[in-house]
Parts: structure tokens; sequence; C-alpha cells
């Protein structure tokens, strides 16, 4: 049993040691004197400072989370509501049917998403930049949304609506006191979802961006298919840094949010028990 | 009553015609276009009587399978361990972490790693295999599309097996089932519904991974991904392009078709 519990635990170092060793290698080489990502023959910042004048890429930079906080929050509103239609859809084959169409985007391959957005922005005549790769983002990201969005919804005591209502709720109280207070977790996660799809995303901006826009996952293709720059190592550090510290502080802002749901009492699990 | 409320969801309607139907609709019809954009049949008649074209994606639908099948033998021990440690959703969520590094950054590493005085080239010297052509080959093609998929069967297996009841491991333990009988009879049965969302998040990914086929493999592998990415990017045929978009689609529809949820076949429930 403990034999077993030791290899158990070699595998995994091992498949953590397989998984980490590209980044590390990234990481190690932007410090490099040499400019190779082979031989390192002494350390420097020279790279780092290069990154910090390449001003075009920090305009691409900043435009890709620019691109990416907003079509998060846009993503987010619309999936929400539509979350709540789906799950206020009286008749089951509607739910399933729009649950249905709501996957296609999610399974599909990327260069699906990409040729048919392209198809579909040529066709109406959209200009292709900035606002086609928003547009593109929104659309991908909403899916996403609902899929955090619904379980929560499903797990809301169906009673609290009726009882607010009967308390001569409108609508709007109903949705602002009842409703989306129990989804917030399921929102947050969404936004958080959509936000770093967004920021990971290369295909479909690969067909929708046009030649006067491009976000990191572009430059960084173009770039690449030229040979080994430093430059893209010394960037691949700070992403990494910044995307662990994103991931890390949503983790243990789960964490507590789970803990503070254990110190206070649901006041609706009383009555979640009486229910039938 | 519910005006109000549907009024809200009118954007999300909006997208689902706009955005998912729509989109599908266009490629279908684009399909039926040659280059001169009249209606023809010519693009799937080429597809079906081109040798090129067949074998493209006979060597896609290989390639996708044997990334499958090496990120399974690869993820599935991981996720079965991952879920008897302490803390194991913070050990998860560690080895999922390099997910949310750019996967063109991972790419990129791979030019450093792979290439002919790189680390792997470097570890073959000192073992005295000496140093071989890793980079633009089929095998580096492989080796990092399965690196970059990994994750993606990870994480399904790893909450299909979590999720199993403690006490149906206790129950056949206590039966008299030792560890390996358990495994095979219990836990490997109810984890194969991971598995199966796993093979769905790893192999319809796997067809379309263009941009290591550029990176990696120096066009030496070309996926349908890469095609058509080719058809309507260089080579601006899109009816061409569009054509095996559909048949991309319908190889995904088949795909999801194997892997669907069952609701039997779990023998002992």
């Amino acid at each position: 049993m403990t034999k077993n519990k030791n290899w158990a635990k070699i595998y995994l170092f091992v498949v953590f040691i397989l998984l980490y060793t590209p980044i590390a290698y990234l990481i190690y080489y932007s410090f490099n004197e040499a400019g190779t990502m082979n031989q390192f023959s002494g350390f420097t910042l020279e790279h780092y400072a290069a990154l910090a004048e390449d001003s075009r890429l920090l305009i691409i930079a900043l435009d890709t989370i620019r691109v990416a906080l907003l079509s998060a929050l846009i993503a987010t509103v619309i999936g929400t509501f539509g979350a709540i239609g789906i799950y206020f859809s009286r008749r089951r084959q509607t739910k399933n049917l729009l649950l249905s169409l709501n996957n296609i985007l999610l399974v599909s391959p990327d260069v699906i998403i990409g040729a048919s957005f392209l198809l579909l922005f040529t066709l109406v005549g959209f200009q292709l930049g900035f606002y086609s790769v928003l547009l593109s983002h929104i659309a991908f990201s909403i899916p996403i949304v609902v899929l955090m969005v619904l379980p929560r919804l499903e797990e809301m005591n169906g009673n609290m609506i009726t009882a607010a209502r009967d308390l001569g709720a409108n609508h709007f109280q109903v949705l602002k006191e009842i409703i989306l207070p129990s989804i917030t977790p399921g929102i947050l996660a969404g936004y958080f979802m959509a936000f770093t799809y967004s920021i990971d995303d290369f295909a479909v901006t690969f067909f929708v961006t046009g030649n006067g826009f491009a976000t990191l996952s572009v430059e960084i293709y173009s770039r690449a298919r030229q040979g080994v720059s430093l430059e893209i190592n010394a960037l691949s550090t700070i992403l990494f840094l910044a995307a662990f510290s994103l991931v890390a502080g949503y983790y243990f802002i789960q964490q507590q949010r789970t803990r503070h749901k254990l110190a206070h009492m649901d006041p609706t699990n009383h009555e979640k028990a009486v229910t039938p | 009553m519910t005006r109000q409320r549907k009024l809200l969801s009118i954007p999300y309607y909006l997208w689902i015609v706009l955005f998912v139907v729509f989109p599908v609709l266009l490629l279908l019809v684009q399909s039926f276009r040659g280059l001169d954009g009249s209606f023809t049949l010519t693009n799937i008649q080429t597809y079906f009587t081109s040798q090129v074209y067949l074998t493209m994606t006979m060597q896609s639908f290989l390639y996708a399978f044997l990334i499958t099948v090496l990120t399974l033998a690869i993820s599935y021990p991981a996720a079965y361990f991952l879920t008897q440690t302490k803390h194991k959703q913070l050990w998860l969520l560690v080895l999922i972490l390099p997910t949310w590094m750019n996967i063109l950054l991972k790419a990129y590493a791979f030019i450093g790693i792979l290439s002919q005085t790189g680390f792997v080239n470097q570890l073959l010297e000192t073992i005295g295999i000496g140093a071989q052509q890793l980079l633009f080959t089929r095998l580096s093609f492989l080796i990092v599309a399965t690196y970059i998929e990994i994750p993606f069967m990870l994480l399904p297996v790893f909450n299909a097996i979590d999720e199993i009841d403690g006490s149906m491991v206790l129950a056949s333990r206590d039966l008299g089932a030792n560890e390996w009988q358990t495994f095979r009879s219990v836990i490997f049965p109810i984890s194969l519904s991971g598995v199966r969302s796993g093979i769905q998040a790893v192999f319809i990914p796997s067809l379309s991974l263009f941009m290591l086929t550029r990176l990696i493999a120096g066009n030496r592998v070309i996926t349908l991904g890469t095609a058509i990415e080719q058809n309507f990017l260089v080579t601006q045929n899109w009816g061409m392009g569009s054509t095996m978009g559909i048949i991309l689609i319908l190889i995904m529809f088949a795909v999801m078709y194997v892997t669907r949820k069952r609701r039997k076949g779990v023998p002992g429930r």
C-alpha cells in the first residue's frame, strides 16, 4: 500500500516535470546573453529591456487586454440573461434545443469558428479589425458563461421567486434581489473563463483579424515563424507570472468563498430541506 | 408576465441566430461555390475523388487518434493518483495551470527544446545516441500536440473519478476485492464517462491544430485544420475550404455520437 503511494507520487512528479519543462525552459533562456535558446552564456536582462522599448508589442499587449476585458464583460451580460432565459423556458424540448445550440461553438474546432465568422463578416461587409475580433471573442465566450451560470440557477430555490412575487416584488426586484445574488459566483466564474478564453485564443483571431490589428497570440505566431527571438522568451516570463497570479488569486477567492459559506448558515437551507 | 424577462434574453437569442446558426449555413452554402462564385458541386467531387485530400483526411484522423491515445495513457494514471492525494484540488490546479499559458508560447518553447542543439539533443548526445533531427518531423508534432492536450484529458477524467462515491470503493473492499479488482470493476467503469468527455475535448481540436503543423512540423503534417486555413487565408479558395469545414463538422458529430453520454453500461448498478 505505501509502496503504491510512492509510485503514485513519483508518477505525478514526472508528469509535473513534463508539463513545466517547456515553461521553465522559456523563462531560463530569457536571461541568456547569447541570444539563442540552447547555449547559456551569461545572465542578462537586455531582452527585458528590449521588450520594454518595443512599443509595437506594448500596444498589441494593451489591445489584447482591452479585447479580453470588453469581450468578457459583454459576453457575461448576454450569457447571464441567456442562461436565465434557458432556465425559465417552460418546455423541456425548447430547453434542450437551446442548450444544444449553446454548446455548438464550445465543441467546434477553432478553424471552423474562424472560417465561418470570416464568411459572415465578409458577407455583411464588416471591416476586419478591432471590432471583428471583439465580436468574435464575445461570440465564442457566451456559451461558456451560460454553462457557468446555469448550474447556479438550477441550484437556486425556485420558491424564493414565488415568495418574492407574493410579497409584491416586480420583475426587476425579483431579478435584482433574488436571482442575481444567488448566481453571482457563477457569473464571476463565467467572466473569468471568458477572459482567459479571449486572452488565449489564436485560431479564431487569426482568421478575423485582417491586416491592421493584432493580438499577442497572432503577433507571437508571426514572430515565432521567423525564428527564435529571446524577446518572446522575456514576454512569456511576464505572461506566465500574470497568468499564475490571476489563477492563484481566483483560486483563493473561490476557497475563501466556500469557507465563508460554511461559516454563515445559508438562510435558504431550511426551506430547501422542506421542499419535496 | 415574462415579457420583460424575455426582452433581456433577446441579445442571447440574436447571438444564437447570428453567430451559431447563420455561420454554419454560410459555410454550407460556400461549400457549393466554385472559385468564380457560381453554384457547383465540383468541390465535393474534387474532395472525394482526389487521392491527396482523402489521404490527408485519413492522416489527420490518424494523428488525432494517436494524440488522443497518448494523452489518455499519460493523463489517466495521473488523474487516478491525483484523486488519492491530500489537497487534490490544489494539485489538480498545479497540473492544469500550464493551460493558461498561451499555446503559441508553449509551441515556441519546443522550437528551442527540440532544435538541433537543443535540450533533448544535448541529452541524447550525453547518453551516447547522438543528435537527431527532431524539429520539423511528424514525431515532434505528436509530442507537442500531446503536451498541449494533456490537461484537457486530465480534467474530465479527474472529475469523473473524484465523483465516485467513496462508500462504493469501501463496499468493494469489504466484499473481498483487492485494490486492482476494485479498480477494474468499480472505478474504471464509472470513470469511463470522464474518458468520453476527455476524448471529445482532445480528439476534435487535434484535427485542427494548424499552428502546430506550421511551427513545429514544418508542414510535414497536414491536418484538416491546416488545409482549411490554407484554403481560406493563403490560396483564397473559400469553396474548397468550406467543403473541408463541413467534412470536419461531420467528423465532429460522429465523434460526439460515439462518445455520447450513456445511461446504462455501468455494470453492477
